[in-house]
């Protein structure tokens, strides 16, 4: 059955708080190479059958707010 | 006069609620179960604070879809008075009955505190009893008011922001916005101004005792609806 991944994303013009302290903890680890991290979810889901609209219904209406969040779908097969 | 304190699986702050209005401003309150789907015999709505759905997927997400949720947004439309304190302001944005949304506190940190808020709006029934700078108790980790540019011109140009975070002299001072609110915002209203969500908790401020009583220039709207 298909596995489908919604990943759902703060805006990038949002300060991501959390995220923000994710990157001073990385640096302070000493991987400096860090310069940005932003924290997401991922909503793995089994769906049959898989349609896509729906699924962009999904995350349109409950899954990521749009006012403050992005979202993408993959389909894990 | 009623009011119907909703309540979601994950709120604590209904007791507060439905007590303060009952002892303090002598009104009738009573509960309302979430999966309820009608709010005959009620005149408004108190979506109390706390953690509905232990804040799942987002703050208030899970509850805005609540069956309740159609009547209050109907009950929103006829112009009746709807406050969302807390989460219930988390609910009110996730249900689309007002603008922006709340993201986590600048400093991640959970705030419990007493904060001073300026009326901004002076016009609205839960702003016009306002006659001083309110201190009032703030308790949440996702109070950071957010909206997109445009959202805050129009909350600015409209009178629509109810309450700003400023400190004891009325200033709005960066160190006075606890969360890293846009604007300093604390609670803002719908376009007909008888929705009010607000971050600080006025029903933890309705006596003395409780170290202010200032939350009762607030929630005076409900004593002035007519049955």
């Amino acid at each position: 059955m298909p596995t489908v991944r919604v990943y759902v994303t703060l805006k990038p013009s949002l300060l991501d708080s959390a995220g923000r302290t994710v990157t001073d903890s990385l640096q302070k680890l000493g991987f400096d190479e860090v310069k940005d991290a932003r924290i997401g979810k991922v909503i793995e889901m089994v769906v049959e059958p898989y349609d896509e609209a729906r699924v962009r219904e999904m995350g349109e209406r409950l899954l990521a707010n749009p006012v403050i969040e992005n979202f993408r779908i993959e389909v894990a097969g | 006069m009623k009011v119907a304190v909703v309540r979601f699986p994950g709120a604590n702050c209904d007791q507060d609620a439905l007590w303060s209005l009952r002892d303090d401003l002598g009104l009738g309150a009573e509960y309302v179960w979430h999966e309820d789907t009608s709010l005959a015999g009620f005149d408004a709505v108190i979506l109390p604070g706390g953690f509905s759905y232990g804040d799942y997927l987002r703050c208030g997400a899970i509850a805005a879809r609540a069956p309740i949720m159609t009547e209050v947004a109907r009950f929103a439309q006829e112009g009746r008075y709807v406050i969302g304190v807390c989460n219930g302001f988390q609910v009110l944005c996730e249900a689309g009955l007002l603008p922006g949304a709340l993201l986590l506190n600048k400093d991640q940190k959970f705030l419990c505190q007493d904060v001073y808020l300026r009326a901004e709006n002076r016009t609205s029934p839960w702003t016009e009893a306002v006659d001083h700078i309110l201190r009032i108790p703030i308790a949440h980790g996702e109070g950071r008011y957010v909206c997109d540019d445009l959202t805050l011109a129009r909350l600015t140009s409209e009178d629509r922001i109810a309450f700003r975070y400023v400190d004891s002299e009325g200033r709005q001072t960066e160190e006075s916005n606890p969360n890293g609110s846009v604007d300093s915002i604390a609670g803002v209203l719908n376009d007909a101004g008888n929705v009010l969500g607000m971050m600080p908790h006025p029903e933890r401020a309705t006596r003395k005792l409780l170290g202010s009583d200032d939350g009762r220039q607030i929630l005076a709207a409900l004593c002035r609806v007519r049955a």
